[in-house]
């Protein structure tokens, strides 16, 4: 949106949030505080942006609802479908205490964008897409992840046909949170495989 | 150059989180992207930390919901931005007055 208004064609029926917020601008850049092009470019950068919340959605919503967690994980495109977010064809993987799920593409950058937004940088580079096939436990563990050596590795290549989203443990302590409350847990290096969920610091 | 956006921003939570369909962001009106990229612009040339505009942010959606107020988000928004502003010593309540008087009589008509 360039948020060009042509030359004011609703003059009559303008907001008054609308007259606030173009004086505002006017101001703003006549003091030298912004300009118009950096204002357009944060609007562009933003809209592009879709971040990991509606993953986040998807997990506190499988943690909360064990029927909904049945169906996210025989049909991932359905259930995700069901919360409203679209896109390609999903599967999810879920973590347990002896299973420990990675995602990667190992041709480019495959990944669920509608539910985590734009792939982290390290996602696309030639190491991880290499490595995390090769030797996922060195790689987890330079994400700061140290896994028991009895826990299973599972390493999942997303395509552009599928796409994986890992659900990860639930963290103890976390029996009293609301489902938004879960949600704000979520990030995306856990939906991905590379970090797990914490606990909130008043539940550790 | 592009810019990437900040995911302190990007992923607010709570009261405070950016409306957004199907993961995207939505503005209803122009002015709505307007206010938004105005705030991030300032706080990306450092006038202020994010945290400081985010408190304003929820404490005035707070206000609002506890007067029972039917405002929107970013209508809650702007108001949280001019406190700050105000706050911080970059605009004057008096120049935001003679501003707004000049686009309300149409003296100034400087499109977005």
């Amino acid at each position: 949106m360039s948020g060009n208004h042509g030359n004011g064609h609703h003059r009559h029926d303008e907001s008054s949030a609308s007259l606030r917020a173009r004086a505002l601008e006017s101001l703003l850049i006549e003091k030298g505080l912004t300009s118009s092009d950096l204002v357009d470019k944060v609007i562009s950068a933003y809209e592009q942006d879709v971040g990991p919340k509606n993953g986040a959605k998807v997990v506190a919503r499988a943690w909360a609802d064990p029927a909904y967690k049945a169906r996210l994980l025989a049909d991932g495109s359905s259930a995700v479908e069901e919360l409203g977010f679209g896109g390609a064809l999903i599967a999810v993987v879920e973590n347990t205490p002896t299973v420990h799920n990675l995602v990667v593409c190992t041709l480019c950058s495959c990944y669920p964008s509608a539910l985590l937004g734009l792939p982290p940088t390290w996602y696309k580079s030639f190491a991880y897409r290499s490595r995390a096939v090769i030797e996922p436990r060195a790689v987890l563990r330079e994400f700061g992840l140290d896994l028991d050596e009895s826990v299973e590795v599972r390493v999942w290549d997303s395509s552009s046909e599928l796409r994986y989203l890992v659900l990860p443990e639930r963290p103890a302590g976390t029996e009293n949170l609301s489902e938004e409350e879960l949600a704000e847990l979520v990030t995306r290096d856990a939906m991905i495989g590379v970090a797990k969920v914490q606990a909130p610091v008043a539940a550790r | 150059m592009t810019m990437q956006p900040d995911r302190q921003i990007a992923d607010m939570g709570g009261a405070s989180s950016l409306p957004r369909k199907n993961g995207e962001l939505v503005f209803d009106a122009a002015w709505e992207a307007r206010v938004f990229g105005m705030t991030i612009s300032m706080h990306e040339r450092s006038l202020f930390a994010w945290d400081e505009f985010r408190s304003e942010l929820i404490e005035e959606i707070a206000e609002a919901d506890r007067a029972g107020s039917d405002s929107t988000y970013y209508e809650r928004w702007l108001e949280a931005f001019e406190h700050l502003l105000v706050e911080k010593g970059l605009l004057s309540h008096e120049e935001l007055a003679a501003r707004l008087a000049d686009f309300e009589s149409g003296r100034r008509d400087d499109a977005f």
